[in-house]
This record gives C-alpha cells, sequence and structure tokens, in this order.
C-alpha cells in the first residue's frame, strides 16, 4: 500500500542494528518530505533488559525532545504508554512507524549445494540477496569428509537452512546425500527451543519426494521452486521469497521484543508493515540508484558487527550482496586485526604506535562496543581499522559477484582472444560510476574528507568513480520505508541523505615516484582554472561544490590510462562535491605504500594534509 | 535532557541471583522444587546423541543404491556392535561362494538407509551429559526435563571479559591495591584450587604460575592481549570465549591493558576473602550477551527471594560511572551534569556528553558513550 502526503505527513523510522538502534523523523515540511531530526540509543535485544523496543522507545524518546526544542512546542509526542500513536492527533503521535533490523545477530543461514561454485553459489547468493548472513555452505564437493559436514551443520546452529543442488531432471543422488547429512545432524536452530528448524528445499524438483522422505519429520520442510533450474539460468526469486516470509514467521518472532515491535510497524491504516533485515533494505535503495541513473553502483554499509558490500554491474544491472559476518568496527574490530594483520593496518597510520597499546585498544573497543574515539589519535587509528574492514569485505565481494560458473558458453572471437572465463568477477573499477559509503564509521566520520579518504584508500576507485555518502546513516529506513511511500522514500534519499562528496579521478598502471602521471586542466564553476602536471605518488584535492561541474581536460603520462577504452587524454565533467575533485596519481594495479616506514609515515602525512582529513596537530 | 539510558556492570555486596540450568537437550531433572543444593550437585542430566558416522553401504557392497535393500541385515533403530552384519551378498549362484559381507565400523545404533545414496547413517552410543548447580542456593522451579532455576542471595560482580568455564573455590586476594599487580613469585603451593585475586594486571609469567601451582581461577583489572594470545595460541577474533581448556579461568573487571580494578570491586573481593565463590570466564558480546561472572553465596531466608525486575541503568546526576575509553580509561566519577547541546570533542566528532567529577575531586566533560553506570 503506497500513501501520499495527504495521510503521511510525520513519520517515525528506526533500524535496530547489532550496537545501537538509530530513529529518524520524516516530516512533510513546506510540501515535500524531509527527514528533520535524528536520534539514537543502545540496542536492547539482548541481556539484562531482553526487549528490543526498549531501545526503541529510548531513541523515540530522543526524538520527542529534540523535536519539542526545535519546534519549541512542549506538547509534542510520538508515544503515549509505551507505543506509538497512531495516527497523529495534532502534536501527538505519527502517521506511521517502519523499521528494519539486524538485531540479535540478524538472519544468520547455512546453505547447501551439490558443487560449491554452481548450485552451492546460487544458494548463496539467494541467501545474501534474502538479507541473511552465510555462516557456511556445504557442498558434495567441498572436500570435507561427510562426519565433519554433520559435525559443521551440529554445532552452528543457523536460523534457518537453504537447500539447492541439481538442475531439474539432473543428479538426485548428490541432493539426497546432502538432506540425509542434515537430517543427520539433527540441527537445532539459534532461537526457540519448542519449533523445528526451518529448512528450505529449491533443488532438482524430481528429488524432491525423496527430500520429503529423509527430512520431512525432523525439520520444518518448505519446498519452492529450484534454484538453478539450468546451469545456464539462476532462479533467485522464489527461494529469496520464501527466506523472507520464514524469517519474519519464525526467527524474528522467537527474538526478544519482537512480536511487539511487528505489532507496532504500522502505516496510517493499521495495516502492518513488516520489518525488513537492514541489508535488504539498503539493497533496495542501491538498486534503486543504479536503475533510476543507469549507471553502476558500489555500496558498503560498515556497521559494528559485519560490513556488507553491495553491486549493480553490467547492463542487465545484475545485482550482488555480500556480507562479511565478521568485519565491522565494534564487536568485530578484533577479527579486522586477525584477518588484515598489524602491518596492514600500521601502514595507514601516520604516526609510530606501540604494538601492544593498539592490541588493547582493539580489544577493548571490542569489550565495549559502543564507545567512540574522543582522542584524535584514537579516531587516526580506528579509521586505519576501517579501511582494511573495507578493503578485506571489497575483496570478498569482488570474488562472489561473479557471472555464472560452470556454464558453457558460445564465445564470439574477440572473447577468446580476450581469455575470458565462465565465473569471472563482474565487478569492474574502471566502469564503475558511483561509490556510495553508509554505516557508522562512514557516515560520522567529523569531516567528510575523511569519508573520501577512507572511501578511496579502501576501494582504489579507478578512472572516473563519483563518491557519496550516506548523510546521517538513514538508508535502511528509506528502503523500508518505500514499502508505503516510495515518494516519501525518494525525495529524503535525494534532500537529506544521498551526500554527494566529489569525484575521483585515478589513472590506472605502475610509473615511478616523482615522474609526470597526469596533466591536468580544470575549468572550475567560478571561471577559475586549476592546472598542474601532477607527478606519480601524489594527491590533489580541488574544491569543486555540490551540483558544480569542472569542465576536465586530462591527460595520463608515463603508460597510464584513464578508462575502460585505454584512453590517454579525456575532455570530460567532473561532478563536484562537498569535498571536491581529488586527482590520485598514486597508481593502481598494483597500488602501494611505501615500505620503509619513514617514507610511508611522511607520505601518509602529506596525503593526509592533501585530503584535509586531518587536524595538523596530529600530522606534524 | 536529565538522563539517558547506559550500558552498565553490575557490583554489589547482596542481590538475589536466578540463574537457570539448563540441559542442551531434553533429559532427566534429579532434584525438586525447593531442595537446598550445593554448587557441586549435579542438578540434570541427559543423554547427548553420538557422533554420526555415515557409511556408503552400496559401494562397499558393490551393488547399486536400489538393490541394496535385497542384502540388508539390520533396520532403523537397531542396536549393533562392532562386528554386526550391516549387509550380505547371497555369492555366486546363491551358493555362497565369493559372499561379500559388510560388518560395522562401530557399536552404537542404525539411523537412516537410503536406497537413494546407498547411504546408511550409524550413531555411535549416547554420551552422558551433567549440568551442575554451580551456585549453592535453593531450587526454586523445574522446568520438566530441561532443568531448573536456582535462586539465591550473593554478593556479585559481573566482569567485562573473560575465558575459562565453570569453576568453584575460595577468594584468596594477593595484594593491598587496586592498583597493585601480582608477583609471580608470591604464588606458591598454598593458592592451589584457590580464586586469586590481583589489582590492575596479571602478567603473562603470573598466569603461568597460575598454572604450576594449580590455581583454578585469576581475577584480575586487566591483562595485556599479547599474553592473551600467548597463553591461546591465537588471536581473539570476537569475544565469544568460556570454552578455552588452559587449566583456569581468567575474569577481568575492566578490559585490557593495566587498569586500576574500581575500588569498589576490590573492596568487595578484599570483604569476601576466603569465601566459597562460583566464578566462569564465559563471554559473548553479541547475540545474547554473556559477561564472566563472580558469585560468592550468602546465607539468606527463603522468603528474601524476591529477584528485583531487570531495570535500565540510567546516567542522570548522582550516578556512580567508570570511564571505559582513553582518556582517563578506568577511572570512576561521579555524574554532575547531563548537557543537552552535542559538543565537539578532540576528535572533532559532536557527541552528547556529561560531566563528571572523578574521585579526587576534579571535573571533566565526557562522551556519553565512553562510560558505564557501575549498578548496585
Amino acid at each position: 500500500m503506497q500513501y501520499d502526503e495527504k495521510r503521511l505527513t510525520r513519520i517515525v523510522a528506526t533500524d535496530c542494528g547489532s550496537t545501537t538502534t538509530k530513529a529518524i523523523l520524516i516530516e512533510w515540511v513546506d510540501g515535500e518530505y524531509r527527514q528533520t531530526i535524528r536520534g539514537e540509543a543502545p540496542t536492547t535485544v539482548e541481556a539484562p533488559l531482553n526487549d528490543v523496543t526498549k531501545g526503541v522507545i529510548n531513541a523515540t524518546q530522543e526524538l520527542e525532545e529534540l523535536a519539542r526544542l526545535k519546534y519549541h512546542n512542549p506538547d509534542i509526542k510520538f508515544m503515549e504508554n509505551g507505543e506509538f500513536v497512531i495516527p497523529r492527533k495534532g502534536d501527538v503521535g505519527v502517521d506511521a512507524y517502519v523499521s528494519t533490523s539486524s538485531a540479535g545477530g540478524g538472519l544468520q543461514m547455512m546453505v547447501t549445494g551439490v558443487v560449491a561454485s554452481m548450485t552451492g553459489e546460487s544458494a548463496e547468493r539467494a541467501a545474501l540477496g534474502a538479507g541473511a548472513i552465510v555462516m557456511d555452505l556445504i557442498a558434495s564437493n567441498d572436500k570435507r569428509m561427510n562426519h565433519q559436514k554433520i559435525e559443521r551443520i551440529r554445532e552452528l546452529r543457523p536460523d534457518m537452512i537453504l537447500m539447492a543442488g541439481g538442475e531439474d531432471g539432473g543428479t538426485i543422488k548428490h541432493v539426497v546425500e546432502m538432506a540425509e547429512l542434515v537430517s543427520g545432524a539433527d540441527p537445532r536452530p539459534r532461537l526457540g527451543t519448542g519449533f523445528k528448524l526451518p529448512v528450505i528445499y529449491a533443488g532438482n524438483k524430481e528429488a524432491q519426494v525423496h527430500i520429503k522422505e529423509s527430512l520431512g519429520d525432523k525439520v520444518d520442510l518448505i519446498i519452492t521452486d529450484n534454484i538453478r533450474p539450468k546451469l545456464e539460468t539462476e532462479n533467485l526469486g522464489p527461494a529469496r521469497d520464501k527466506i523472507h516470509d520464514l524469517f519474519m514467521e519464525h526467527v524474528m518472532k522467537q527474538a526478544p521484543g519482537y512480536n511487539k515491535l511487528m505489532e507496532w510497524c504500522q502505516g496510517p491504516d493499521h495495516e502492518q508493515v513488516a520489518i525488513m533485515p537492514t541489508p535488504a533494505a539498503v539493497g533496495n535503495i542501491m538498486q534503486a540508484i543504479a536503475k533510476d541513473e543507469k549507471i553502476e553502483v558500489v555500496g558498503v554499509d560498515i556497521g559494528g558487527a559485519t560490513t556488507d558490500v553491495f553491486s549493480v554491474f553490467t547492463e542487465e544491472h545484475v545485482f550482488n550482496r555480500t556480507v562479511s559476518a565478521n568485519l565491522g568496527m565494534s564487536y568485530s574490530i578484533s577479527n579486522v586485526l586477525a584477518s588484515a594483520g598489524l602491518e596492514n593496518i600500521m601502514r595507514w597510520v601516520p604516526m609510530d604506535i606501540d604494538e601492544n597499546y593498539l592490541r588493547n585498544m582493539i580489544k577493548n573497543k571490542m569489550i565495549r562496543p559502543t564507545t567512540i574515539p574522543s582522542l584524535l589519535e584514537e579516531l587516526v587509528l580506528e579509521q586505519a581499522i576501517a579501511i582494511e574492514a573495507l578493503r578485506l569485505a571489497f575483496e570478498q565481494h569482488k570474488e562472489f559477484a561473479s557471472s555464472l560458473k560452470g556454464m558453457q558458453r558460445q564465445r564470439d572471437i574477440s572473447e577468446a582472444f580476450s581469455q575470458s572465463t565462465s565465473g569471472a568477477t563482474i565487478v569492474n573499477l574502471m566502469t564503475l560510476d558511483l561509490l556510495v559509503g553508509s554505516g557508522g564509521v562512514l557516515s560520522h566520520a567529523p569531516r567528510r574528507h575523511q569519508t573520501v579518504m577512507l572511501l578511496i584508500n579502501a576501494f582504489l576507485p579507478e578512472g572516473i568513480t563519483r563518491l557519496a555518502v550516506d548523510s546521517i546513516f538513514m538508508m535502511p529506513h528509506l528502503g523500508v520505508l518505500s514499502e508505503i511511500s516510495t515518494k516519501a522514500a525518494t525525495e529524503v534519499f535525494k534532500k537529506d541523505c544521498m551526500v554527494y562528496l566529489g569525484t575521483c579521478v585515478a589513472p590506472v598502471g605502475k610509473g615511478k615516484i616523482g615522474k609526470p602521471a597526469l596533466s591536468a586542466k580544470l575549468q572550475l564553476p567560478d571561471g577559475s582554472t586549476w592546472e598542474e602536471e601532477i607527478p606519480y605518488g601524489e594527491v590533489r584535492l580541488i574544491p569543486c561544490g555540490v551540483g558544480e561541474v569542472a569542465k576536465a581536460s586530462l591527460k595520463s603520462l608515463s603508460g597510464l590510462i584513464l578508462n575502460q577504452n585505454k584512453d590517454r587524454e579525456l575532455n570530460i565533467d567532473l561532478h563536484g562535491g562537498i569535498v571536491g575533485i581529488v586527482l590520485d596519481t598514486r597508481g593502481r594495479r598494483p597500488f602501494t605504500l611505501p615500505t620503509e616506514k619513514a617514507a610511508r609515515i611522511a607520505a601518509l602525512k602529506k596525503w593526509m594534509r592533501e585530503f584535509k582529513a586531518y587536524p595538523e596537530s596530529i600530522l606534524q | 535532557m536529565g538522563q539517558a539510558y547506559s550500558a552498565g556492570l553490575t557490583v554489589t555486596d547482596s542481590i538475589v541471583l536466578r540463574k537457570e540450568r539448563l540441559l542442551p537437550l531434553k533429559g532427566q531433572v534429579l532434584v525438586k522444587k525447593g531442595d537446598k543444593v550445593q554448587a557441586e550437585t549435579v542438578v540434570a542430566e541427559t543423554l547427548l546423541p553420538g557422533k554420526v558416522v555415515p557409511f556408503n553401504l552400496a559401494n562397499k557392497l558393490g551393488v547399486t543404491p536400489g538393490q541394496l535393500n535385497n542384502f540388508i541385515k539390520i533396520e532403523v533403530g537397531q542396536l549393533i556392535t562392532k562386528h554386526t552384519v550391516l549387509a550380505e551378498t547371497k555369492g555366486w549362484f546363491g551358493m555362497g561362494l565369493f559372499k561379500n559381507e559388510v560388518r560395522s565400523p562401530i557399536e552404537g545404533e542404525v539411523e537412516n538407509i537410503s536406497s537413494v545414496t546407498g547411504q546408511i547413517l550409524l550413531r555411535e552410543p549416547r554420551i552422558p551429559v551433567q549440568v551442575k548447580a554451580f551456585i549453592d542456593g535453593i531450587v526454586t522451579d523445574v522446568i520438566e526435563d530441561e532443568g531448573v532455576v536456582i535462586e539465591n542471595k550473593s554478593a556479585y560482580i559481573q566482569g567485562i571479559f573473560g575465558i575459562g568455564g565453570e569453576t568453584i573455590g575460595e577468594i584468596k586476594v594477593m595484594v593491598k591495591n587496586p592498583a597493585d599487580e601480582i608477583d609471580p613469585h608470591a604464588i606458591d603451593d598454598s593458592c592451589a584450587g584457590k580464586i586469586i585475586v590481583t589489582g590492575s594486571f596479571v602478567s603473562y609469567e603470573a598466569i603461568e604460575a597460575a598454572r604450576k601451582h594449580k590455581v583454578i581461577a585469576i581475577i584480575t583489572g586487566g591483562i595485556d592481549d599479547l599474553d592473551l594470545k600467548k597463553l591461546l595460541g591465537h588471536d581473539i577474533g570476537v569475544a565469544i570465549t568460556g570454552h578455552e581448556n588452559i587449566g583456569l579461568s581468567i575474569v577481568c573487571t575492566e578490559g585490557f591493558g593495566k587498569i586500576t580494578m574500581a575500588r569498589k570491586t576490590f573492596e568487595l573481593l578484599q570483604k569476601f576473602d576466603g569465601h566459597k565463590t562460583s566464578i566462569h570466564g564465559k563471554t559473548q558480546i553479541r547475540a545474547g550477551v554473556m559477561r564472566p561472572e563472580i558469585i560468592i553465596p550468602q546465607a539468606f531466608d527463603e522468603n528474601e527471594l524476591v529477584v528485583k525486575e531487570a531495570a535500565m541503568p540510567i546516567l542522570e546526576p548522582g550516578t556512580l560511572i567508570r570511564v571505559i575509553r582513553e582518556p582517563n580509561f578506568g577511572k570512576i566519577a561521579k555524574v554532575t551534569g547531563m548537557p543537552e547541546e552535542l559538543t565537539k570533542v578532540e576528535s572533532e566528532t559532536l557527541v552528547r556528553v556529561l560531566e563528571a567529577q572523578f574521585e579526587d575531586g576534579t571535573s571533566m566533560v565526557l562522551p556519553r558513550a565512553n562510560v558505564e553506570v557501575i549498578e548496585t
């Protein structure tokens, strides 16, 4: 059901994250929808409160208090007796309340397939697309012994299992074998002792009867269309829908306080609006941007427990999402250290830090995940860790976002020469138009310049790429709001959520430090001209505001290239942003940092100064 | 805004505790409502299903899965020994010549026979599991076939991070002040079976000495992450702990690094020096938060057992807080003001702050996110 401004004048939307419950107020102001106030409170899904709605009430109370201050009106109230008043009656109540959630660990799934890189990967794509964290992929050919697979299923305790395998009319034996392993493990759900684990079967339809025999009595078995009916076809929709339904019916209801929260989520006619898993909501927004503007997009949402990466590539707008389950900035921060290694984090730190100090700082953040860096030095360290978390999550995404593996393709002669293979990544940084960041460390960085620096250092965009950030981390809210008002979601998204930071120009290739790399002449909107031949290994930041365009003549030197056509000269419009235009001649494929410590620190300081990322006090 | 919700840790000399002690699977409860139990009492037990051993019988027999039924000698649910014949062929011309028989590789029972895959699932014998009371107290509720609820009155300290499982012993305070570190040489055989208490820090050498002298647990303000890595042999990625098998449990009350133990915590431990204590290092920070606990049971009347409803720890003027991030990490202060406006801190972050006064009388403005309430 969609509503317009006559029915929706005041909406509260929350996102119950693993660490924090964020609330925003959206109002119809002077003929348009605007996001007006923001509040937050610790998430309360866990002990001692064990009730997610307590955090929602706290965050909403903050909204109410700030609204009273903003409008000098002590009568403003959204809740009465601990519940939302819907619809609004003057100063009291709201017209709708909607919510997303990744609290309580989000939706945790396990998937099975016959061949890991084919049906297994398709199952993984379906689960990830539905907003799940995939805890493990078990396949006939994954090289583990059967008893090890059984042990693994038993120990993981997922919220649900998605089983794929076999094209229609293909293998039955291997699919049934997986079902027998699941049956042998007799898996129990993470939440709720009294109900059976939901298992979705989306494999070879001819094996359905055997699957029922094997699993029917032990689990809550749901059968849906084959995820990979033919090798060259993926059919993810039906399985994805089932996952979402089951998530609402089984998993959410088991989490403390969710029943109440589900009842609270209502539109103006008191119809329920489903709670959406946070990543699913952000995925909706990313796809909408790509389709509306017909561009290729990479988005990232870095949270406390996970980092989600989204991409939309190719003319068919192929959407992929990955969740790096243990790469995040609070609960999982220690795992970034374990995964990236101390050296990789330290390479982004422009000062000498004792290893023990850094280790203890990271662990302290892990055990007290809601703290924020109040010292500048700690902010710099956290942002260095964020670069590595983003880099690792993007590496995982690139590996996963690939064309279908294992299928036979007819190739034309050009493809034969280009050596392209099935299963190659479809993430092409050279054709990427827009890189969008979201999540606390990116949205709440004290300076937007820091966000630009983090995105560029982590993703290493190539050629010409626009950069944007979710202003105050509200993409999840808007993703679910679009369920009842596309108009409100779109207006707020364009006016208040999406902040264009600028454009990054990064010639690709390897050069020598100090040798000319890029000759750039920019006609700026104020009539002035910026011109320089930039040596290899440098960064330049040219202010050019939001909505402004600089006419650029670019010439890459020393063998570097500027775009996917391998052009070395380009006349192009570069879009400005709140930070400006970044000319980055530090090279790509490979991008390297000086190995010697003093040289590396000197280079980092020089770049950070150019990015205007930090106050001079920390760069001396 | 006069108050806000904040996370907190409980440190108190008297609390009514309610502990669920549940079996991992349904089983048998061995005590009844009203029973007085000791921490060491076994309150429930069950048999966990044994390990599953998948076995491709059709392959072993040299027949197709569809033919397996013709040769099978067992049925689902049947108990088997290691030499039970699972299936056998009839041999040439039905005369038993070159007969092929397959025997069970394990003792246990038959879980499943599949004529699609030719695979059978055998299950090893069940494994007995016992759940102990863990705290001295009274059984106030029996959850049929699943476990019990035990209640008592205790002095109670919630740690922030720990390793190692549940253990029971006497407290032995080894230092004089909460800022002191334990001397490894002070740990000797008199510490065997005890829970030793240090102040701000425990070094790797002290932990090694404790293990050597059979100490069962250490309570400390802080620990170095590098020492922890050395101790466990790996880096902790996410804080899900409690299963470490290193001979003792460790509970940190403050965090990582050298951090003076909160005076209140230290004094409470001093007060109960020599008392029987239940302690565990289990920590899980997300999806069902769990913090390590130090539980010192006290004498009580049954009518005292009224568990307080969980309340939200509130920050407001007068609240006792602990600073949980630099600068001043670990210091204790009292909230003196809760300004409404967002305030810029050194990192240039705009945050909600509070005004606080430290124990030495100095005052400071702190981000609200960087303090925790000391619950009593």
